[in-house]
Order: structure tokens, then C-alpha cells, then sequence
């Protein structure tokens, strides 16, 4: 076992490395950034500092082995449009977006799960076939728009809830189900799935030969054992929420998270604060799955010698 | 790591039913076929039939120049509202131009940019997967490891950070689109090569000297290709959208540029006195994207064998 995660760890570290390297190629290569950062009539010389000052002028690979040993110090460099170390500004994020994060996941696994259970107690029924279309519109649905129809249905239509902002518990109903919307739909296919690869096992046959009742078999039985792939996805799309799919709702409600400090970064060119938002997402997605497959080769011994 | 459990449930996806004989009524058939049972399938395609139309035929059909402003018309709400007319039937922006039209062209961009990224990622992606799962060993190592570094990059990040390098035009969208957009095909592809490999079909081709390319061009392509159509299916769905999400986030079409997102973001400031200008490309997108998902799980449960007989709806 112990093996089996300094490997995996290993790997993940490597695919961290990947990204920051995929980052420092786009941001270097496809355009010139100092370019892009100045204005149009800068001065050549102003031109010249700012790429000594970013460093721009010595080439990628020291470029790259500086910002490493920057992320040894816990040092990722100062933003170029807020002027401060972008590790704090990052930092000073993370609880908007994590509040988001977790409410929306909660919400999606306390809607999501009893959907799926009830849809696969009868597959083929009106109710399994509306909860079947119902998470495919789920998934469908442009979370900016879905928000955008809640801010002037409900909040301005009904004058319910804050249109936007920060702050009370009032705040964050809105983005988490707009949020939510996408999680709900593809926990409850999971759901479903699973629950009924689970209904056709024999265990469950024997629970109801034992006349126990169909919600003692459907939430103590069937559930239970169809929990692995169902947490699986749970904590994957808990970490894609993390990770930076919140952009486009943070901005939709003027929420002060990590997603709308990314693009504040990526619109202003700011590099140090682009690479610090993206190995923060980074990291957020390569640590779930890495907790995921150790879990899987805790549940599952045969995983852990199988080849890497 | 990634790769390693989806692989699995490819490889029992693929091993059991297979239409690998040719000649027999091919998936596809069976696919058309069993449309006439789906209505939700047959919604579907007649929406996706609608916008492709709208996209092919833009100039002909739309009502009006997407572009030319009427200040005398501004804000007119939809025909079925109060104080709106045929004239206009989805009612105009706030310069006045006809939301219809601007629909209409809008579904160009989609079509565009949906159709290229999903055409450009299925061949490389397929390419890529075949011989990583045929050949395995280093090919192999190095292709799961840049599949696994581009699924690392965070959501829409990967796209927003080209186009914010590149500048946002539509080329620049499609590119960056596609360099995420080519993982999925490589995964399915590497995880049914690696599965059919093991077959009996191929060791005779091979050990009769058929040479790899051959191999993999007339006996694993066809029988994978099912299942890549319903993944550029499912990826057409999610290109749509993060086309709009790109252009609604301001990067990706510029105005005056038309698309679906951008016109979102451009009615925004007037969402509160003229709602249609956020309900009405929101309904295309969502009914757009809606379809291509329905198409693609009713593809998909034709395709996969341990999908079939389970009454899944919709």
C-alpha cells in the first residue's frame, strides 16, 4: 500500500509539473506578454524593463526552474495588477469559493441521491423517465443563463433574495442551485446506474426475502454498496467546483471567489497571478483523484499491483 | 490515473456484444431505426435539423440585417407580449436590432465552432488513442501522460488562458477549445484499441502480416467508431456551451460579432426591463445543447450493449 501511494504520488507531482510547464509554454509562446500588458504607445524602454522585471528575457526553461524554486518557498511571485504576493491573493479567495464549492455539492448530493433512488425503484415508469429528462436538462443547461433567469425571476421578480454580492447566508442560495444544476444531473444518472446494477444482485433479493421493508432495501442495502462509484463522482466534481469551474458563476453574481480573481488575471495579463490560480486548480483536481485511487486500492487490494 | 478507471469500464463495455462482423445491419441503422420508438430522440434531431438550418441558410432566412440598428425600435418586447409585433418576432436588443436574426446568426458561430472542434478532436484524438492503445509501452506512457497534464487544467482555464494570450477572435476559440477538446476521443479510443487488440480477428491480421497501419485502419477503426460518435455527439453539446460561456465571459466573439453567450452578456444590463434579452438565447443554447445530449444517450444505449433493456427514458 505504502508503495502504491508513493507511486501514485509520484505521478501526480509529475502531472503538477506538466501543467505549470503547459502554462509557461502558452503564456510565453502563443504572444508576447509584456506586449499584451502594456499599453499600445508604451515606450521601447518601459518595454525592455518590464521584460527584465518579469524575467521575460532569459529563456523558458530558467524561467520555469526560477518559479519552481519559488513554489519551494512558498513564493509564486507578485501580481502585476493588484501588486501583492499572488500566493495571498489566492489565499484571501479561497473561503468564497470554497463556501460555494461545498454548498453546492451538499445541495446537489441531498437532491440528486434520493432522485436516483427513486428512479431506479422503477425503471420504465413516468416518474423514473421525468427524473431521466429532468437530469439531462441538468446537464444542458449554460449556467450563466440559468443564473441569470433566477436573479430576475426570483430575486428581482420576487424580490426574495440579494441579485448579487457577498456576505449573509442569503447570498449564497442563489449561486450554490445555479451552481448545483449540472452535479444534480449527472450524481442522479450515476445514481440510477449504480442502484440498479445493485438491485439485480442477490443480496438484495435475499434482504427482501427476509421481508424487510423496500427502504430498509433500497437506502440500507442497495444504496450502501452502489456508494463507491456514486462518492467517486461526488468528490470529483466537489474538486472540479474548487477548481475553477466556478468562473463563470462567480461572475454572474459578482461573487469574490478564485474564479473571478483567474480572470481578472487572464484578462489583464497578469502571469504570475494566471499561474497561481491554475496550479491552485491544478492541484485541487490532481489531489482528488489521487485521493480517489488510493481509496480504490484501499476498497480494492487487486488495484494496487496492477501496472501504474 | 485518470485513464486507469475509465480504461476498465471500456474494456467491459467493448468485450462483450460487439457488432464487430461487417456487412450485418450496422449500429447506425439500428440506431436510425430505433429513433421511431424515441420521441425525445426524434425532438432532438428535428432542433438540431432547425439550427443547423439556421446556420447553412443564415442569410436567406433571417428576417433582417443582425447588425443594422433601429433606435426607433428599441427594446420591443416578443410578439406574444404586450406592445410587441410581427414585426419583429422575438422582439429587439437595445440598439434595436431583431433578436431573431441575431439568433440566426448566432447558431452560425455554434455550428461552427462546435462542428470544427469536434471534427479536428475526433481525428487526432482517435489517431492518438488507436496507437496508444495498439502499440502500448512508451507511445503509450507519454500519450496517457499529456491526456492526464491537459485533464489536470482546471475547467475552462485551459481555453480562457489562449484566448486571452492569442486575442479572441473565432479562430483562436476553436483552437483553444481544441486543445482540451482531442482527450476525450484518445481516451475512448486507447481504452477500445487496447480491449479489441486481444481479440482473435487481430492477432489473424497480424500474424497473416498485415502491416499496422492496416490493421488499424480497417480493423479497429470501424469497430470503434461507434462509440466515437457518440462521444463527438456528447462533445458537440459541451462545445456549444463552452463557446457561449467563452464569448459571454468576453472572451470569445467580440461585437460585433454575433453569438449566443455574447448576446447574454450584451442583454444583461437590461435583464430587469427587457427579460427576453436573456431568455431567448439562453432557450437556444439550452434546447440546442439539450438535443445533442439526448441524441447522444439514445446512441448510446444502442451502442452499449449493458445499456440495453434497462427502459431508460429520455
Amino acid at each position: 500500500m505504502g508503495a502504491f501511494i508513493a507511486r501514485r504520488g509520484l505521478m501526480a507531482v509529475l502531472v503538477l509539473l506538466g501543467v505549470v510547464a503547459l502554462v509557461f509554454v502558452i503564456t510565453r509562446t502563443f504572444a508576447d506578454p509584456a506586449r499584451l500588458m502594456l499599453p499600445i504607445d508604451a515606450r521601447e524602454e518601459d518595454y525592455r524593463q518590464l521584460r527584465r522585471q518579469l524575467h521575460l528575457d532569459e529563456p523558458i526553461p530558467v524561467q520555469f526552474g526560477r518559479f519552481l524554486s519559488g513554489v519551494a518557498r512558498g513564493d509564486l511571485g507578485d501580481s502585476f495588477w493588484q501588486r501583492l504576493p499572488v500566493v495571498d491573493l489566492v489565499v484571501q479567495r479561497l473561503p468564497a469559493t470554497l463556501s460555494l464549492a461545498l454548498t453546492s455539492i451538499v445541495l446537489a448530493a441531498l437532491i440528486s441521491i434520493p432522485l436516483g433512488v427513486a428512479a431506479a425503484a422503477r425503471p420504465g415508469s413516468w416518474l423514473d423517465r421525468t427524473i431521466v429528462s429532468g437530469s439531462l436538462v441538468g446537464v444542458s443547461v449554460a449556467e450563466f443563463w440559468l443564473g441569470l433567469l433566477l436573479i430576475v425571476f426570483v430575486a428581482a421578480g420576487l424580490g426574495l433574495l440579494p441579485t448579487s454580492g457577498y456576505g449573509t447566508p442569503a447570498h449564497i442560495i442563489l449561486p450554490a442551485i445555479t451552481l448545483a444544476a449540472r452535479p444534480i444531473g449527472r450524481i442522479t444518472q450515476i445514481v440510477r446506474s449504480s442502484m440498479l446494477d445493485e438491485l439485480a444482485r442477490p443480496h438484495v433479493t435475499v434482504a427482501r426475502a427476509k421481508g424487510l421493508s423496500e427502504r430498509t432495501v433500497f437506502y440500507g442495502h442497495a444504496l450502501k454498496n452502489a456508494g463507491i462509484p456514486i462518492i467517486t463522482l461526488g468528490g470529483l466534481e466537489a474538486a472540479e467546483l474548487l477548481a475553477g469551474y466556478t468562473i463563470v458563476v462567480e461572475t454572474v453574481f459578482a461573487w469574490p471567489g478564485i474564479g473571478q480573481l483567474g480572470v481578472g488575471a487572464l484578462v489583464n495579463h497578469d502571469l504570475p497571478l494566471i499561474q497561481a490560480v491554475v496550479l491552485f486548480g491544478a492541484t485541487v483536481v490532481v489531489g482528488a483523484n489521487l485521493l480517489v485511487d488510493v481509496a480504490y486500492a484501499y476498497l480494492d487490494p487487486r488495484l494496487r499491483h496492477a501496472s501504474a | 490515473m485518470v485513464a486507469s478507471r475509465s480504461e476498465s469500464a471500456a474494456v467491459e463495455a467493448v468485450a462483450p456484444g460487439l457488432g464487430i462482423r461487417r456487412g450485418r445491419p450496422s449500429v447506425y441503422w439500428r440506431a436510425l431505426r430505433g429513433l421511431r420508438r424515441d420521441p425525445f430522440a426524434i425532438a432532438g434531431l428535428i432542433v438540431l435539423a432547425i439550427a443547423l438550418g439556421a446556420a447553412v441558410l443564415g442569410p436567406y432566412v433571417s428576417p433582417y440585417d443582425p447588425v443594422d440598428q433601429d433606435l426607433a425600435a428599441r427594446l420591443r418586447p416578443p410578439f406574444w407580449q404586450e406592445r410587441g409585433a410581427l414585426a419583429h418576432p422575438l422582439g429587439t436588443d437595445n440598439l434595436g436590432r431583431d433578436i431573431l436574426s441575431r439568433l440566426i446568426y448566432g447558431a452560425r458561430v455554434s455550428a461552427t465552432v462546435g462542428l470544427t472542434v469536434i471534427t479536428l478532436g475526433a481525428v487526432f484524438g482517435t489517431a492518438i488513442g488507436l496507437c496508444a492503445g495498439y502499440f502500448g509501452g512508451k507511445i503509450d506512457n507519454l500519450i496517457v501522460g499529456i491526456v492526464d497534464i491537459v485533464l489536470s487544467f482546471p475547467g475552462l482555464l485551459l481555453a480562457l488562458t489562449v484566448v486571452a494570450m492569442l486575442g479572441p477572435t473565432i479562430t483562436t476559440v476553436i483552437l483553444a477549445l481544441s486543445m482540451r477538446g482531442w482527450v476525450v476521443y484518445a481516451r475512448v479510443a486507447r481504452g477500445q484499441a487496447l480491449a479489441l487488440s486481444k481479440f482473435q480477428f487481430i492477432e489473424a491480421a497480424q500474424s497473416i502480416g498485415a502491416p499496422a497501419p492496416w490493421v488499424l485502419a480497417r480493423h479497429l477503426l470501424p469497430n470503434l467508431l461507434p462509440s466515437i460518435v457518440t462521444v463527438a455527439v456528447l462533445e458537440l453539446a459541451r462545445m456549444v456551451l463552452a463557446e457561449s460561456s467563452l464569448s459571454f465571459l468576453g472572451l470569445g466573439v467580440q461585437p460585433p460579432g454575433i453569438s449566443w453567450g455574447l448576446m447574454l452578456a450584451e442583454g444583461r444590463n437590461y435583464m430587469l426591463t427587457a427579460p427576453w434579452l436573456v431568455t431567448l438565447p439562453g432557450v437556444a443554447i439550452a434546447l440546442t445543447v439539450l438535443s445533442a445530449n439526448i441524441i447522444s444517450s439514445h446512441v448510446r444505449r444502442l451502442v452499449d450493449p449493458f445499456q440495453q433493456g434497462r427502459g431508460d427514458g429520455g
